[in-house]
């Protein structure tokens, strides 16, 4: 099989699996219908985007909840934030750990809003490197001389 | 198309979103559905983006005489508004436009990330033509159509008449002019 078709098979399975973890859902499909030759880096623009405001988010849950009097409104308007941006990536996992969180604000539970930052950095660094995986793949087949597939991935 | 300048025309919408990405996001739906696209990232710098800001007072004074209701001569045909923003909500800000004598006539679309029955009924009975929940879609990009078109042809009649006393049907406008106007011609 010759380097091209390679690459592709081995974008178009790991895209798969990406869906059938949950890691990513079809809102990440949506993203990439918007992009086209006229905005070619549209999707991986918006995916550096989100890296960087994900951790601008994370620095700032990590600080309000250290603080001596913690305020859940605060850290509940910053998961409100990370849930929402996570939402529009199609970052499921991110976003569902997002609501859990919301529920230990509202119960002022510290302790568990502390374990369930840990939860949610991992789910988040989990998607980052699935992410630049994704592109790395795409990169390579580029560079091969191929066309990245388009994975349709609907959950029927 | 009449006249000899073949200028497209483009709806204008000024979105509103405090998060980056959705600012994003909404900017490329509605480039992909050919609209003219400003955003804003907080119903503040929205305000004073439509002279609305420093000019409420004004607002109560004549503007009959003008259509260009502020200095700038920004026309915009839509305004789609997160509901959820620091300092004023998008709920803040459909109200301040709907009370605007200048700006009521606008259609106002608002987004949210929470279904909250209240909340849509609330925006929907306060003047707001449809209620969108995130991550927004194509298909509800596609739905702002027909709210931009309904306005289209009503404004056509009372904006024309008081800009000057040329017909509605009005040519293209000539190329060094930046006030887009409605004719029957659009392009879109």
């Amino acid at each position: 099989m010759e380097i091209v078709g390679q690459l592709q098979k081995q974008f178009v399975d790991f895209t798969t699996s990406l869906y059938r973890e949950g890691i990513l859902d079809g809102q990440f499909v949506e993203l990439q219908k918007l992009q086209d030759e006229s905005t070619p880096d549209f999707v991986c623009e918006l995916v550096s985007e989100y890296f960087q405001d994900s951790e601008k988010i994370l620095t700032n849950l990590t600080t309000a909840l250290q603080q001596q009097v913690v305020n859940f409104k605060v850290v509940d308007d910053h998961v409100h934030q990370f849930k929402g941006s996570s939402s529009s990536m199609g970052a499921l996992r991110v976003r569902n750990m997002c609501i859990a969180f919301k529920s230990l604000c509202e119960e002022k539970n510290l302790d568990g809003c502390l374990r369930c930052l840990q939860q949610l950095k991992h789910e988040f660094y989990l998607v980052k490197n699935k992410w630049e995986t994704l592109f790395r793949l795409e990169r390579q087949i580029l560079e091969a001389g191929g066309a990245v597939p388009f994975v349709d991935y609907r959950f029927y | 198309m009449s006249g000899g300048v073949t200028t497209e025309m483009k709806f204008h919408v000024l979105a509103v979103d405090d998060s980056i990405i959705d600012r994003k996001l909404i900017e490329r739906l509605l480039k992909t559905s050919s609209y003219q696209v400003t955003v804003m990232e907080s119903g503040v710098k929205a305000l004073e983006y439509l002279g609305l800001l420093d000019d409420e007072k004004s607002n109560t004074k004549s503007h009959s005489n003008s259509t260009t209701w502020n200095q700038n001569e920004i026309q915009v045909n839509m305004i789609i508004t997160d509901y959820c923003m620091p300092g004023i909500t998008g709920y803040d800000l459909l109200r301040k436009i709907k009370e605007s004598t200048v700006l009521k006539d606008i259609p106002v679309v608002i987004m949210s990330s929470e279904n909250v029955p209240s909340r849509i009924n609330s925006c929907l009975e306060h003047g707001a033509e449809d209620f969108f929940l995130k991550p927004v879609q194509q298909s509800d990009v596609n739905k702002l159509r027909p709210h931009l078109m309904r306005e289209k042809e009503k404004g056509k009649e009372n904006q024309f008449n008081s800009i000057n006393k040329r017909k509605p049907i009005e040519e293209c406008l000539s190329p060094d002019r930046t006030r887009i106007r409605f004719n029957n011609d659009l392009v879109a």
